[in-house]
């Protein structure tokens, strides 16, 4: 499969080929290309079954990378097209003509993660969330742990100790009490 | 700590909850007579509930409690992992329906809310519309650590800590999942808190309403339904 | 059109305009729109499905999801590796063991582990054991929506059987946590292989008895064959896998075309049918009930007694993984089952994603299934699906 890789490298300038398995293969394509090269892949090389299409949020770089996965199932073989978008304003060429299930991912995305998919179907409408107003919940700096402190009742938890420190007290009380950090 | 400052928050999105079909709006009948229909008020009663007092002669009270201890016919609404244990449940192996434990299509025959596991917010919307159609007397049963104290998903943003805040708790099962078994003994321990008379929580509802609806309310934006449901 | 067919051609529907939106005026008293669920028995689990009925037939369907909603991509981010076991097997409660394989696979794929001999032996067998309870439930269910509830009670209690074996294996019932990053937990307890032989000889006497009373049933086949046909078009189009893809003639079985764990070395073929409708998924089910029968056996007779399970790991509390990405697939009793899992070099995942076959197959397939179906035929449709919400949400 490494022809097919200097084939499209040519034509849609690959880079970070990553050959994590015999049988599949991750690169990473300009934001620009994808669609098109994900057209042809379905269309003359024969990936025709659509597996995923997936966000990460690389805070740091602020960028979004959005990974599509594309199945050869006659070839057993898979291809993972992975595209850098600018995580400020995070818009990205709708694929829904190529796949009907990719609106699906996209409405979830949008939700998710706030990328627009300008022409996407019901791209706007509520998927999983049902009247949320804060930022989209899969987003790095959305702390899920203080809104849920916020926003829930959370029940009283009961004060535990740390066992190394409790068992040394317990067992060995003269050495406890000898030690400088208890004292203060 | 530079790079940390460069990334750009996205401001929170302010949204409003406005639904069409709650809209009040002029619709023709079939023979061409015209009206207005307000479905906050067409489709939704406003009654509110009231406190279900118990008989005043001791014993018919003790005969109802019995009766209403040996009849408990569970909503069939499955609203978290929990419920793939309610199929053993009602077949051969522990067969419920020897304790009178008996699944019912809807709330309206009800009256026993088995509350399988975590509540995301957008069910806990529609539990609250099934409980509130429920006839009394009613008894909720809540399963696994996640409506106790949020379980695993204590620090989740779409579900809930503890379900007792929410609507009113007779008995916790607790477990991730609860066995068949477990469920078994929860059901004889609700039965011996109607048989005491102990089980009231409907009447603590209907007392504390407005406590319960703010709670409710803080966490449910979208709330396009009437504050007395049925 | 008959009634109990499913024709292709859309054009005499009315047509969606150009933003997606099918307008249907519900005040021309020609159209009623109906709610089918949360809180419906005709659903499976919890999931909604708003259907835009002329007489009893759907002219537009949509599924309203998220019911389930835990986010736990969020929360497996904010956890250890070691602690996002206990999460993820959560994350479909009618198959958890599959949800164990994909975690435990990506973990070892990222960190460069190689599990031992007979950890893949072990693996194999209790992926093959929770298919087995998975089409336990199912293949029987197909029955319960056309109103025959005895095979749902013979079904329910074969599966306990195999969950009684789980159990002695295990510990848990229903959430095993018995794959670790690095192996399995420990090794078969002794008479094992007997009693689990006594269970599965109960179980072939339940698949003969389930073929007389539910595939050979006047009634049955009457309200499933010819119902909801796939056409095998839609494959593709959808990103249809699992048996429904295998009964419209697709050979696609995950174990088959890319073999992990020691599937290599057992002896079985992909069922496939080539005319899908609701009969013939459910009988592709039925094969597949006998075949993971069969692999068992095949399992237990091939495995070795002793061995060592479990690779050595770092310790687990203090595991960075360096940075990459991986995907992995597992055959589940739905089908194609992947996790996608993306490290940065800390100690915590930095995003993990889940395909679930029921997230096409729930949302955009059962959508444009249900435009022509009769009402009646809806939690049948549901069922031939293997429609499972918690995987669609997460």
């Amino acid at each position: 499969m490494k022809d097919l890789i200097n084939k499209l490298s040519k034509a849609y300038e690959l880079s970070d080929v990553v050959y994590q398995r015999p049988n599949f293969t991750y690169a990473t394509a300009n934001k620009e290309n994808v669609i098109s090269l994900i057209t042809q892949l379905r269309d003359l090389e024969g990936f025709s079954h659509f597996v995923l299409l997936s966000c990460v949020d690389w805070i740091e770089d602020n960028i979004f990378q959005l990974s599509y996965i594309l199945n050869n199932p006659t070839q057993k073989y898979d291809l993972a097209i992975r595209c850098m978008i600018d995580r400020k304003e995070a818009t990205m060429t709708s694929a829904h003509h190529l796949w009907e299930q990719i609106a699906t991912y996209q409405r979830e995305l949008k939700e998710m993660y706030g990328i627009e998919f300008p022409d996407s179907p019901r791209l706007n409408e509520d998927f999983i969330l049902e009247g949320w107003d804060d930022i989209p919940p899969m987003r790095r700096e959305f702390d899920t742990k203080k809104f849920s402190e916020e926003t829930f009742f959370p029940r009283e938890r009961p004060q535990s100790n740390d066992p190394a420190t409790y068992m040394k007290n317990k067992m060995h009380p003269d050495e406890w009490d000898n030690t400088p950090s208890s004292k203060g | 700590m530079s790079e940390e400052k460069n990334i750009e928050q996205p401001s929170k999105q302010a949204k409003t909850f406005e639904n069409p079909y709650y809209a009040k709006r002029e619709v023709t009948g079939p023979d061409g007579q015209k009206f207005i229909v307000d479905p906050m008020k067409d489709y939704f009663s406003d009654e509110c509930p009231t406190v279900h007092e118990p008989n005043s002669i001791p014993v018919v009270e003790k005969f109802l409690n019995w009766a209403r201890a040996e009849s408990l016919w569970v909503l069939g609404f499955g609203t978290g992992c929990g419920s793939i244990e309610i199929g053993p449940l009602l077949t051969p192996r522990f067969d419920a329906f020897r304790y009178g434990v008996m699944p019912r299509p809807t709330p309206r025959q009800s009256n026993v809310f088995i509350i399988s596991g975590y509540l995301a917010v957008k069910t806990l919307k529609r539990v609250i519309r099934s409980y509130e159609q429920m006839p009394n007397p009613k008894y909720v049963l809540a399963l696994g650590s996640c409506t106790i104290n949020g379980g695993m998903y204590y620090d989740s943003y779409n579900t809930i800590n503890r379900l007792d805040q929410y609507i009113p708790v007779d008995a916790y099962v607790a477990g991730c999942m609860p066995r068949p078994e477990a469920l078994l003994a929860g059901f004889n321990k609700l039965k011996e808190l109607i048989k005491a008379g102990k089980a009231e929580n409907a009447n603590e509802y209907a007392k504390n309403f407005d406590w319960y609806k703010a709670n409710q309310k803080k966490i449910i934006k979208d709330w396009n339904m009437p504050d007395y449901n049925w | 059109m008959s009634l109990f067919n499913i024709d292709t051609d859309r054009s005499k529907y009315p047509q969606p305009g150009e933003d997606g939106k099918l307008v249907v005026d519900l005040d021309s008293h020609k159209y009623v729109k109906l709610w089918q669920g949360p809180n419906h028995p005709g659903v499976t689990g919890n999931m909604a499905l708003e259907l835009t009925l002329a007489g009893d037939e759907i002219v537009q369907a949509k599924t309203h999801v998220g019911y389930l909603h835990r986010g736990f991509e969020k929360l497996i981010e904010r956890r250890l590796f070691i602690q996002g076991m206990q999460t993820s097997i959560r994350m479909c409660v009618a198959e958890p063991d599959t949800n164990e394989y994909v975690y435990c696979q990506c973990v070892e794929e990222l960190s460069g582990i190689e599990i031992p001999e007979m950890a893949k032996w072990i693996r194999t067998l209790v992926l093959e054991m929770s298919r087995l309870q998975s089409f336990l439930r199912v293949v029987p269910g197909q029955g319960g929506t056309t109103g025959l509830g005895i095979g749902v009670q013979w079904g329910m209690y074969m599966r306990e059987l195999i969950l009684d074996r789980f159990e002695e294996l295990t510990g848990g019932r229903i959430y095993h946590m018995y794959f670790t990053p690095g192996g399995v937990r420990g090794l078969l307890p002794d008479g094992f292989k007997k009693r689990m032989e006594e269970s599965l000889i109960e179980i072939d006497d339940f698949v003969k008895r389930i073929d007389d009373v539910m595939y050979s049933n006047a009634v049955f086949k009457k309200r499933t064959v010819d119902v909801a046909v796939l056409d095998p078009r839609w494959v593709d189009k959808y990103g249809i896998v699992g048996p429904v893809a295998r009964s419209a003639g697709f050979k696609r079985d995950v174990r088959k075309d890319y073999p992990y764990l020691i599937y290599n070395q057992l002896d079985f073929e992909a069922i496939i049918m080539n005319h899908s409708d609701i009969y013939n998924r459910s009988r592709v089910r039925w094969y597949e009930l006998q075949q993971s029968v069969d692999l068992i056996r095949q399992i237990m007779a091939k495995m070795p007694d002793k061995g060592d399970f479990k690779a050595p790991t770092p310790n687990v509390l203090h595991w960075e993984i360096p940075k990459g990405e991986a995907y992995v697939r597992a055959e589940s009793s739905r089908g194609e089952y992947g996790l996608y899992m993306v490290t940065d070099g800390s100690d915590k995942p930095r995003r993990v994603n889940l395909r679930g076959p029921s997230y096409t197959q729930a949302v955009c397939l059962l959508e444009d299934m249900l435009v022509g179906a009769n009402i009646a035929d809806v939690h049948s449709i549901m069922v031939s699906l293997q429609t499972c919400p918690p995987e669609i949400e997460r």
